[in-house]
């Protein structure tokens, strides 16, 4: 049995095109980018490439893409950066981030930063009154995400950067689920700072980027060869790089493909899924076209996945990155979803090899499994 | 057996992946594609386990716990977080001194200029000519607030061992966190974790025929060394670095590491081999001088230092071989190394060092064809040059004033 792979915002398969533009560099090309020879001149070309790529993808100058070995690394970077070695102040972040930029900022709390948390409504959006009050107090970074992970919901960045920039605070804004989704300009959002990731788009692991305006004064996370400007060190890893870049510009031409196959798909999902009695989250909020995230009242999202996963489907129970601890997920409780429901919760992310045969299979297992652990827990009672 | 030039001689820069590596790598890059951290599937589970497995075989070579052992994305992060993780884990309890060496990589002197600016103080020790440290003076350089020691066990340019284990010893008396940049000694020194006195140790997968992107850093479990996180977020590797696993880039560290646990004895035989001839060819040349100590250095590593020859031009001179003067990572500038000018070298024979870095795909063809290179190319530089006319004519040139213009 071939399992139907439904996690795409975890991480996706890489692209055939992908692959074959990274092979050459996983084999016969070796050079070292800072090396002045022809096997580092070569391997420069190809990273400069990469990045005009990942630049016309996202609406950004090349000379504005730092390349980082992850959206982790990229987030840690913008916030523990740009608050760098100012005077201490308020850093903002939404009660939906994920933890990449939730942790660094309360890290900065031990340097003396107050981080404090915007609120969300019941639809994942944020409360704009919220982040006006709390932009009261001085402000250095806002960081709110494009789409989120969870629920899929799109914020309105461009207008939330025009409040923080009233404010005087810098824009941050993290993408990784936004880019190859819909589409993703970074002058039009008007952040001063945006995180992507090449392992969301069909990218390798291993690549991502801080793309920044570099008016902004920020602070390296990591030290030593010099590499992107100074503002990045280490060996670029040319081989992702290169993949990353591929990647972006396949990922913007099948923009339109995509965002019509997998809102498609979704529709027949999320109708089968009320038929069965399932909470869609956030569903009258503006979503990325591949993302539900349901629950079906007293079963426990664990066991359902765990029963889906051993009846040939991948879907996740939370964010894979926290799917360690069985704690409900904080993006929904901050929607004031009750724990109960949100201990439920099943995300499926679709992608563009997903078909609509596979929707209907997994809807009609799905209708099974909660009907069997629905008799199961009845049994229990 | 013909020779293809450019003849890549600069191993110590970054080494081509190794074919079984790239095999190895490949699917999971395509089939098995999960996120380690997928609890939920088994495309997760698959990616978990291919992690644990080169997890293991990344410990073996250094015969460590793989408990140890937390992946990064390059020997530059693991220098970051051990030296910033420790110093700043550490300062409250044992004080606000870090001691390094002058001729350290960038990513290690680089994270403790870092921490001078936060208020940390640095002793920046000058090694002998050779390029060793004296360990007299590594003693005098500890102070009572000592928190961190960094020494790397390779150098990159000079490619000299030190001797990590004397070293330790001295740091465990004085009760000093340990840190050891290895990038440049997987599959070319014998690493037992073991036995060595070392806390914390980097680890790159590309200097050792793995892909670039992925990295190590050891942290001792016993007794237990605590770093703090430099990166947050997902909470993987135990909390000490966060960040979805790069699992293809890991799986090709584990084979290389295995591949060199497996064939570094041989290999090094050969390549101290193809050295010697190296260097007695080269050494026919007049006015050579290598750089670091000859005994006490791995087999990879010839820096020789060309003296009467200007050292862009010698650049220039030499393109059929792919060489670096200097480190790749600072070559960019046109400065003279500081490696070099910390062994006391003047700028001149710093400027005209060549640094040759021999490995796996090296064969005694491209040695001897890099031999007669030298010699031809050597010859033509110095007879357009008037300093070694001068030489020749008996003229102390350090004794020259030269006039201004």
């Amino acid at each position: 049995m071939s399992t139907v792979y439904f996690d795409h915002n975890s991480t996706t398969a890489l692209k055939p095109e992908v692959l074959e533009a990274m092979l050459p560099w996983m084999t016969q090309q070796h050079g070292n980018p800072t090396s002045r020879h022809v096997f580092g001149r070569n391997a420069r070309d190809a990273i400069e490439h990469a990045r005009t790529q990942v630049a016309s993808a996202v609406g950004a100058q090349a000379s504005q893409v730092v390349f980082t070995a992850s959206g982790t690394e990229a987030n840690n970077f913008a916030i523990t950066g740009i608050a760098g070695n100012n005077e201490p102040m308020q850093i903002l972040t939404s009660s939906i981030e994920h933890p990449c930029v939730t942790l660094p900022a309360m890290a900065m709390q031990m340097r003396g930063w107050q981080a404090s948390s915007i609120a969300v409504d019941d639809q994942c959006q944020i409360n704009m009154t919220h982040l006006e009050e709390l932009l009261k107090s001085p402000t250095h970074l806002v960081s709110v995400m494009l789409a989120n992970n969870e629920t899929g919901t799109i914020q309105n960045i461009a207008r939330i950067s025009e409040l923080a920039r009233q404010r005087k605070a810098y824009m941050h804004t993290d993408a990784v689920q936004a880019l190859g989704k819909l589409p993703v300009d970074f002058a039009e959002l008007g952040v001063h700072a945006m995180t992507i990731s090449s392992h969301k788009i069909g990218g390798p692991l291993g690549a991502g980027a801080l793309v920044l305006d570099k008016r902004v004064d920020i602070q390296p996370l990591l030290y030593g060869g010099g590499q992107e400007k100074g503002l990045r060190s280490g060996t670029e890893n040319i081989a992702a790089i290169v993949g990353f870049g591929t990647a972006c510009a396949l990922a913007v031409n099948g923009l339109g493909t995509y965002a019509s196959h997998t809102s498609a798909l979704r529709q027949t999902l999320e109708s089968g899924l009320r038929k069965i009695g399932a909470s869609i989250f956030a569903e009258h909020s503006h979503r990325i076209p591949n993302t539900s995230f349901f629950a079906f009242p007293n079963i426990e999202g664990e066991t359902l996945v765990t029963a889906l996963d051993k009846t040939g489907f991948a879907v996740a129970s939370g964010s894979a990155c926290s799917s360690d601890s069985t704690e409900p997920s904080h993006v929904l409780l901050a929607m004031g979803i009750e724990t109960d429901l949100a201990r439920g919760a099943v995300r499926v992310s679709l992608g563009i090899n997903n078909t609509l045969a596979q929707i209907e299979a997994f809807l009609l297992t799905l209708q099974n499994e909660v009907k069997r652990l629905r008799d199961l827990t009845a049994i229990a009672a | 057996m013909t020779v293809h030039t450019p003849i890549y001689l600069d191993y110590s820069a970054t080494t081509p992946v190794d074919p079984r590596v790239a095999a190895k790598m490949i699917p999971f890059l395509t089939e098995n594609f999960g996120n380690p951290a997928s609890r939920s599937h088994s495309f997760g589970w698959t990616a978990e386990k291919a992690v644990e497995e080169a997890r293991e075989e990344v410990a073996k070579l250094v015969n460590a716990d793989p408990r140890e052992i937390v992946w990064t994305s390059g020997a530059t992060e693991s220098n970051n977080l051990a030296i910033k993780g420790a110093a700043h884990f550490y300062s409250a309890t044992k004080g606000k001194h870090v001691i390094t060496v002058a001729t350290e990589h960038k990513a290690v002197i680089d994270p403790v200029r870092e921490l001078e600016r936060e208020g940390f103080e640095a002793t920046f020790l000058q090694p002998e000519p050779n390029g060793l440290i004296d360990l007299e003076k590594f003693k005098a350089a500890i102070r009572p607030d000592t928190v961190l020691a960094s020494v790397m066990f390779v150098n990159n340019e000079i490619g000299v061992i030190q001797d990590i284990e004397a070293i330790g010893n001295i740091c465990r008396e004085n009760n000093i966190i340990f840190h050891v940049d290895s990038a440049q000694a997987t599959g070319k020194v014998a690493i037992d974790l073991e036995k060595l006195p070392v806390d914390l140790m980097s680890f790159s997968a590309h200097k050792t025929y793995g892909p670039k992107g992925i990295g190590a850093l050891y942290v001792r479990r016993k007794p237990r060394i605590r770093i703090e996180a430099q990166m947050h977020g997902g909470g993987h590797e135990r909390g000490m670095r966060s960040g979805t696993l790069a699992t293809h880039q890991i799986v090709g560290m584990g084979e290389a590491f295995r591949i060199a646990r497996e064939e570094m004895a041989t290999e090094n035989e050969r390549i101290r081999m193809l050295r010697d001839r190296l260097l007695k060819g080269l050494q026919e040349i007049d006015e050579v001088y290598v750089n670091g100590d000859l005994e006490h250095r791995v087999p990879h590593n010839l820096n020789i230092s060309f003296n009467f020859v200007e050292g862009e031009s010698l650049i220039m001179a030499v393109k059929d071989i792919a060489v670096s003067s200097g480190s790749a990572c600072t070559s960019a500038s046109l400065e003279p190394s500081y490696v070099l000018r910390a062994l006391g070298r003047s700028d001149e024979l710093a400027h005209s060092s060549i640094r040759f870095s021999i490995g796996r795909f090296t064969t005694e063809e491209d040695v001897d064809y890099t031999i007669n290179l030298m010699k031809s190319k050597i010859g033509k530089l110095r007879e357009l040059s008037p300093l070694w006319e001068m030489h020749l004519d008996g003229v102390d040139l350090s004794k020259v004033e030269w006039a201004a213009h």
